[in-house]
């Protein structure tokens, strides 16, 4: 079924003149309420009245995460802090988080667009569905609670981890949907194995996926492994968390839901936007949030757009899988990891340098795993193994606060981090996704 | 009368023990004494040299992390029960062990040990007033 069937399936006219209405009101409440953004404006020499038309998007400036850094916590919100339901934390690029609310009407907007997220992967009313993203200040778990109270499911809140107790829940209440990391989705199939399951016979039928990139060869193993159908769900917690876009049963693409959440994919050099079906810069404009609603967020994300109607009916426009990045972050289990954020670290130890690399490997059937390795300086250096171990042992306590992921440190001799060009390689991925 | 100890930094690597061999080797260096600790992922190799300034210099040069630590060279006579006696005093006397290794002299009945203390100076201190023989870097070079 589709949820809001006049929604996802409007005309490309009628759909126009909704996304047209919405950003005038949108640039008019944020110039109203949101100083940062009024200021912004100004600097473009534009009011709201400039904003008649969808098209005239191309007037506004761009938000980028720094903003949201430089503005760190409320400064860009448009909404008096005692007006938001819940706020919600992510990874910023260095010491402080990205931090996003909601008002009332905010989360009623994030229930709605995960129902069309379930529905869209193909859940129905009063299936089951196993929530096992985290909850908490990442907005995967309560985004996927949201959207599942709001169709109509029946929840089973296990959040992530503790996977002998998930797949107990599976087979006793028997969900028929699944959400959680397509990782995290393989990993369980070895335990089941080794709990003398069949994941084959597991009672999953549907595999809501997301938080991090996968391959189609990660799908099929999946899919093969588990019996089920995996669809991708794409979101990121500045625009709203999960629920910006969902590929339904034929997996062509991910419907984004550009009734409110407005995408334009540029060239992230120009700032000019690529020919249709290029790769670019995926860009988004919130156009019906209160709390803090973003003009033209660039969400580093690199991506292609196809605007055909889908065989499902649905006319939201598709974006391809995410193919990459412009900045160098990465993902590890589903949590965003700036390499920045280990510098600082590193910086803020007395006697280490910030010369590190990050090695992110994923073995067949495991989580991923982040290895960090420091070089020892002749500062910290000591001829006490207790000494060093201890150094190592701070050093990951402090990169685990921060990042919210167990790391792996490794001290290694001066200059053995490989530098090309005078710049180091921060980071290695040899994870095969 | 502390001895100077050279300690370097290894990488869990092949042939980085090897490395350091070998140039000090190059450069006519003798190693008098060695040891390895070990963690999961790296070791700190101990060893003591007949021109400790030279080789650490060398070592620096090199690229190699390297230290100089004090130590404690005691002599003790190769026989049953030579280092229980000189524990036995650091031990009467609550002198704390931060590690220790053996080596043999040469052509004598002595066997060396090498102590590194959280308090060098007080366990130099006991050790005489116990008869142990306190070696100096000196010593070490003609042995």
């Amino acid at each position: 079924m589709i949820w809001n069937e006049k929604m996802e399936c409007m005309d490309a006219h009628n759909l126009k003149n909704i996304q047209s209405e919405r950003l005038h009101d949108t640039v008019a409440y944020v110039y109203k309420n949101c100083p940062l953004y009024k200021s912004k404006l100004d600097a473009y020499g534009i009011t709201p009245r400039d904003i008649k038309s969808i098209d005239d998007i191309k007037k506004l400036p761009f938000t980028a995460k720094d903003d949201m850094r430089d503005s760190y916590p409320f400064g860009l919100f448009s909404t008096p802090v005692h007006n938001l339901a819940e706020i919600h934390v992510s990874s910023g690029t260095t010491g402080n988080p990205t931090v996003v609310g909601y008002t009332k009407d905010d989360l009623k907007l994030w229930g709605e667009v995960m129902a069309r997220v379930l529905c869209c992967a193909g859940a129905e009313p009063h299936d089951r569905i196993q929530i096992a993203y985290g909850y908490g200040l990442f907005t995967g778990g309560l985004g996927f609670h949201y959207g599942s109270l709001e169709m109509g499911l029946t929840i089973i809140p296990a959040s992530s981890g503790q996977t002998k107790r998930q797949l107990k829940l599976m087979t006793d209440f028997k969900p028929r949907i699944l959400a959680c990391t397509p990782s995290y989705a393989l990993y369980m199939v070895e335990e089941a194995r080794e709990l003398g399951l069949k994941p084959t016979e597991s009672s999953w039928e549907i595999g809501v996926f997301g938080a991090e990139p996968w391959s189609e060869s990660m799908r099929k193993e999946i899919e093969t492994q588990w019996n089920m159908l995996a669809t991708d769900v794409y979101g990121l917690s500045e625009v709203i968390g999960p629920g910006v876009a969902q590929e339904c049963k034929y997996k062509a693409g991910l419907h984004l839901f550009s009734d409110v959440f407005y995408p334009e994919v540029i060239d992230p050099k120009t700032g000019l936007d690529v020919k249709d079906g290029q790769r670019g810069e995926l860009v988004i404009t919130t156009i019906t949030k209160q709390g803090i609603p973003l003009l033209r967020y660039r969400t580093r994300d690199i991506v292609s757009i196809k605007y055909e109607r889908c065989k499902c009916g649905r006319t939201s426009p598709r974006i391809s899988k995410i193919m990459g990045r412009t900045d160098d972050m990465i993902i590890v289990r589903g949590i965003n990891v700036f390499p920045s954020q280990i510098e600082h670290v590193l910086l803020g130890i007395e006697g280490t340098q910030p010369h590190y690399q990050l090695i992110v490997d994923r073995k067949a059937g495991e989580l991923d795993e982040l290895e960090v390795l420091v070089e020892v300086e002749e500062k910290i250096f000591s001829d006490e193994i207790k000494k060093l171990r201890g150094l190592e042992e701070k050093i990951k306590k402090e990169i685990e606060s921060v990042l919210g992921v167990f790391v792996r440190v490794r001290l290694v001799e001066p200059k053995t981090i490989e530098r090309s060009e005078g710049k180091a390689k921060r980071v290695i991925d040899k994870r095969m996704v | 009368m502390k001895l100077i100890q050279i300690s370097v930094f290894l990488e869990n690597r092949r042939g980085r023990l090897s490395d350091v061999c070998s140039l000090l080797g190059k450069h006519e260096i003798n190693i008098r004494a060695l040891t390895v600790a070990e963690s999961d992922d790296f070791g700190i190799l101990r060893i003591v040299v007949d021109k400790p300034q030279e080789a650490t210099m060398l070592l620096k040069s090199n690229g190699f992390v390297a230290n100089i630590t004090e130590v404690v060279t005691v002599e003790v006579a190769d026989k049953p029960g030579g280092l229980a006696n000189v524990l036995a005093v650091l031990s009467k006397h609550a002198i704390n062990v931060e590690y220790m290794y053996a080596f043999l002299a040469k052509a004598t009945a002595k066997a060396l040990l090498v102590f590194r203390f959280d308090d060098a100076d007080k366990a130099i201190e006991v050790l005489k007033k116990n008869g142990i023989r306190v070696l100096s870097n000196k010593d070490i070079g003609s042995l």
